[in-house]
């Protein structure tokens, strides 16, 4: 294993992961709510269900982030790796096995974790074991 | 009072994901890439997510009521069966894919990229057609 250097950001890694901890905390300490995002988005599809303002609040801070991020620097970079039809098989594979697995990396891999459910642990251990395989799979086997 | 408070939750959320580089799919698969020149910057995104996350999750377990009097909304499911193992490999097939999981995916949406907007529309069909075959199982 060679460690990439370049690219490592410790720090604004290790800051934004504070950040989004001490968010998902006050969803929980203030609203009593998972910061799931899979969750979240799921509950909004479906006709009724309470708490949705809520809800919808919370996503529409995620959506609107970037706008505040803005007024003090420029957004970070975004680069895709995929085409469209890796981005659309993608999709639907997050979508169908977010609901199967009841949750994705905010759901399971910070709420569930810091809350030390056994159910959670496991599915954060299933996606990262699927997550590595595939970009093994794709860049190392297949080459792309 | 509540709503407020999901708003800002929400932007604070956005704001880790954006300085963590979560909002990035080439750093997301940099650090998914073991075999290749490794970028362990997530890895420290849990931590520092975890760390900070640990003791207010220990309060809200032992209690039922939110700070704001809200009921305390925590997953009561226990069973570690085909589903959610099952589930979350397929997730992590579609996060190995694309570099994009589900809240990186709403941050990403106002930044002008079609990848991200194609996406969220695949993502949304999933959950709808999670919906759909779960309405078949129940007939």
């Amino acid at each position: 294993m060679t460690i990439d250097w370049i690219n490592f950001t410790p720090w604004a890694a290790l800051a934004g992961g504070v950040l989004i901890g001490a968010a998902a905390s006050l969803f929980v300490l203030l609203n009593g709510r998972i910061a799931g995002i899979s969750g979240l988005l799921a509950s909004l599809l479906e006709t009724g269900g309470e708490g949705r303002s809520e809800k919808l609040l919370f996503l529409l801070g995620i959506l609107l982030a970037p706008l505040l991020w803005m007024l003090f620097g420029t957004l970070p970079a975004m680069e895709f790796q995929s085409g469209w039809i890796g981005l659309l098989v993608a999709g639907m594979l997050v979508g169908v096995g977010t609901r199967y697995g009841s949750g994705c990396t905010s759901g399971h891999g910070v709420c569930g974790i810091s809350r030390l459910s056994p159910r959670s642990i496991v599915a954060t251990v299933a996606f990262m074991v699927a997550g590595f395989a595939t970009v093994y799979v794709l860049r190392h086997l297949l080459g792309g | 009072m509540r709503k407020l408070t999901s708003f800002a939750a929400g932007l604070l959320f956005g704001l880790g994901l954006l300085l963590s580089g979560m909002a990035n799919p080439a750093k997301v698969i940099g650090f998914l890439d073991l075999a290749g020149a490794w970028d362990p910057s997530l890895a420290l995104v849990m931590v520092g997510a975890i760390a900070t996350a640990l003791v207010p999750f220990t309060w809200a377990r032992k209690h039922e009521r939110s700070l704001l009097d809200a009921p305390m909304q925590l997953p009561t499911k226990r069973e570690l069966d085909g589903r959610l193992i099952g589930g979350s490999l397929l997730f992590g097939v579609g996060w190995g894919i694309a570099g994009i999981c589900p809240g990186p995916a709403i941050a990403m949406l106002l930044g002008g990229h079609w990848q991200v907007v194609l996406f969220v529309l695949a993502m949304l069909g999933g959950m709808l057609l999670f919906s759909a075959l779960e309405r078949r199982r129940a007939c």
